[in-house]
Order: C-alpha cells, then structure tokens, then sequence
C-alpha cells in the first residue's frame, strides 16, 4: 500500500525500490508512451535478471532495448520485436527468453489481470500454432481456449499529466498499453509531464484513478524522451 | 505506365465505400491511405489506438506521441477517436472493422493466409495480424503475384504457418483479381495486357476463369 500523501517521489527513489528478478509491465507501442526516463534509471541502478512485458522491443538503442543490450533481460513477453534487430540475435542465440502473443491477447491478458480475473475463454488462434499447448474447452457446443490473465511485480507506465494522489491521463497514441499495465501490477510507477495539485485535473477526463499507482514522478519532456527523436517514420 | 504497386493499390481502392471502417495492415497496405478520396467519409483504423487516421500534411512537424502501427508519423480526421489497446483488439473482435487490407507470404485457394513467420528465418512475432484475420468481415490481400525468385505465392495449400485459416475475401496482385469462393480461386478482373496462360503459368493454385466476364484493371 502506498498511502495517497506520499507518492511523488524522485526517479531514482521510484526505481530503487525495484529488485533484481522483478517482473516489470512497461508502457508504450513504438516509442509512443514508451516510459524512457524511468527506463534509463534502471539502466543506470543496474538491476539484473529482469522479465519485461512490453508489447514490442523498442528499437535497439531506446527504451528496453537498451536493457536488452545490457544483458540486463532474462525474458520477454511481447507480440512483435521486428524493429529491434538485437532482441532478434539474443533471441536466436537463447540469451534472451522470448514468449510471444498475438497483440490483442497480449493486452486481454493484461485487461484481464487488472480487473482481477484468473483469465478469459477465445477463439482467436484456434487452428493455428499460436493455439499449441493452450488449453481448450467446450462452452455452448463451441470450442474456446483458456488464455491465462498476465500480472507484474511493477508497472512502469507513461502519462502526460498527472497530479499528486497520482491520477493520470495520457495523450494521442501513447495510451496503447498504459492504463492496461497500470491495473496489472501490484507496484505502479507512472512518469508524467506535469504534476499538478489533486484537484487540477478534470475528473471526468482521468484515464486512470490514483488507486492504482503507487509513484508518481515528474520528467522534463525535452531531456527525458530520446526515443522520440530516434524513432523511424 | 504504372509501376505493379500503383496498379494494385489504384485497384484496392475501389474495395472501399464511403461510411465504412478501415484497417490497413504494414507495407503497401499502409500506402492505400493515399489513394483514397481525401473528402470519401472512411475512418482508418490503427490497432494501436486510433480511428480516423489520417496522412501527416508534407511540411507539418509531426506529435511525436501520434504514429499509426507501422510507426509511421500521422494526424487524426474529423470524427476521429485515440484510445488503449484492450479497446482497439475489442473493436476489432466484435467485427466493428468492415475491411482490413494485409501482405503475404503465401495466400491459398481455400483463403488461407501466411504471413506472420518464415521458420528459421523470419519470426518477430505476429503483432495484431491475427485478430484481424481472424475477424474482419472483408480481408483483402495485396501482394505481388510471385516472390523475388518468381515462385508463385498464390498456392493450392499454403506452407508456412497461417496467421488465420479460411480468413480471405480477395487478393490483388498485379496480375490479377481473385475472389476466394466455395468452389475455389475466381479470377475477377487480369491486368492489361496480360493473357489467361501467362496467368495460370504464374500461379500455382487452381484459377476458376470465365473469359467472357473478366475484368481489365
């Protein structure tokens, strides 16, 4: 529990409470929503033997790519690493553990986790590899398999603004994966533009409630987002 | 003369009617964007998150926080709505996308579609292919007609692992317009200039080809 009055913090305080082995949801498709200051941080304190959820690689000089470079990522889960040649060799090679989804389970699977279920019953996959080892049941005279709910140990999420209690709203097409991950993990750490006081921002336009975060931390958008300018159109 | 990608993307889009909702898939699907009417009433739809895509103008700086699921830089049209990825996959589930345009590897006359790994070779995952195979009402593929070697990529029986089966409406490549049927793979329309041998000759899967209604793109 992280009481209400105490969750700004700074970001090397927010990410020193992550320990090595932690399993860690991270925000963004693309760069887009990609939490790369908080990123960085964890490069620089150096924990080790992390498992990544993200639904892409990054590219390999950005994000999680550059944890993936580092050696500092045991496994991944995501739904397409195609722009990050790196992952792609460590993945060849059996240095990095790779378990891939199809984008829209990957995110049903973390829907899923923060609104508390155990999993959810589809049928998308069936009749191709992606249905392998998957369990199956009938429900109704129709056959639908078993897609287990993904959780973290932390999430670690991007908005745009923010305030104290940490109610967040993101912006554009850096929502993607970030209100998902920020239900599914058991300690949230959000990065946002701008913290305001609790009662600056509109209530009715909050994405997600501050129940859910655990820290909050304010990064300059000129110095804390290199992988908006790397990016490739 | 137009080069083999115009021609297949001035005939794709004649596939889309005003009102409907679009999804357009990486590569040359993305490109269909620019040959659509800019005043036509269509929503694009990007699975990352938005409704109602719409090109970057030449000369506006780009939002960085703004990209569509090929990563490209974008804007929004009138009408247009952002939200996360469980919602847009929900969209795409409940067959709220009418048409969605995609690739291939491989594409077979029971509308079979590959086009998401090449074992050994070529496996970065399936993105969000499958959902969209699996249930958008209309698939239509856009493709060359062979691979860079010239072996024909439309196939009685596809080889490679299927992103979904029984998925496909049409293909167009540049030779030809085929409708996937009951009885099999119906040529609509063959490209200018080309004859019904040089087709088949082309084409590994069983062709079903009336010549006294065969269209011209």
């Amino acid at each position: 529990m992280t009481l209400l009055n105490q969750k700004p913090a700074t970001l090397e305080a927010a990410i020193a409470e992550i320990p090595d082995g932690a399993s860690i949801m991270v925000g963004g498709f693309g760069s887009p929503g990609t939490p790369f200051a908080l990123l960085d941080e964890l490069l620089a304190q150096g924990q080790r033997r992390l498992t990544l959820i993200k639904n892409d690689a990054n590219e390999p000089d950005i994000g999680i790519g550059r944890l993936i470079r580092a050696g500092r990522v045991d496994k991944l889960i995501t739904s397409h690493i195609g722009l990050n040649r790196i992952a792609i060799e460590e993945m060849n090679a059996g240095r990095l553990a790779v378990e891939m989804h199809p984008q829209g389970l990957l995110a049903e699977k973390i829907r899923c986790a923060g609104a508390g279920h155990y999993g959810f019953l589809t049928d998308i996959g069936l009749g191709t590899e992606v249905a392998e080892g998957r369990r199956e049941i009938e429900c109704d005279g129709r056959t639908w398999a078993i897609e287990p709910a993904i959780r973290a140990d932390f999430a670690l999420v991007h908005a745009d603004l923010a305030d104290a209690y940490g109610n967040l709203i993101y912006r554009g097409t850096a929502i993607n994966f970030n209100p998902l991950m920020a239900m599914a993990a058991d300690h949230v750490i959000a990065q946002a533009y701008r913290v305001e006081a609790p009662g600056q921002l509109v209530p009715e336009r909050i994405h997600t409630p501050c129940a859910f975060v655990s820290r909050i931390v304010e990064v300059d958008p000129a110095t804390s987002d290199q992988g908006r300018r790397a990016h490739a159109v | 003369m137009p080069s083999d990608q115009q021609r297949i993307l001035a005939r794709a889009a004649r596939e889309v009617s005003a009102g409907q909702i679009v999804n357009l898939g990486i590569g040359l699907p993305t490109r269909l964007f620019h040959y659509l009417p800019p005043e036509m009433e269509v929503l694009v739809h990007s699975e990352n998150g938005v409704l109602g895509c719409h090109p970057l103008e030449e000369g506006t700086a780009p939002d960085p926080e703004m990209i569509d699921s090929g990563g490209a830089y974008i804007a929004t049209r009138d009408g247009a709505s952002v939200f996360d990825s469980a919602l847009s996959f929900a969209m795409i589930r409940r067959r709220r996308v009418d048409v969605t345009f995609m690739g291939a590897f491989e594409v077979d006359q029971q509308g079979n579609l590959a086009n998401w790994k090449i074992p050994g070779k070529f496996s970065p995952g399936i993105g969000g292919a499958m959902e969209l195979a699996q249930k958008v009402e209309t698939l239509v593929v856009l493709c060359s007609h062979n691979d860079k070697h010239g072996n024909p990529k439309i196939l009685r029986q596809c080889r490679l692992p299927l992103t979904a089966p029984r998925c496909v409406t049409r293909i167009i490549t540049e030779k030809a317009v085929m409708e996937v049927t009951e009885a099999g793979l119906e040529v609509v329309d063959i490209a200018e200039g080309l004859d019904v041998a040089t087709l088949r000759a082309a084409t590994e899967a069983d062709l079903i080809i009336d010549e006294t209604r065969l269209g011209r793109f």
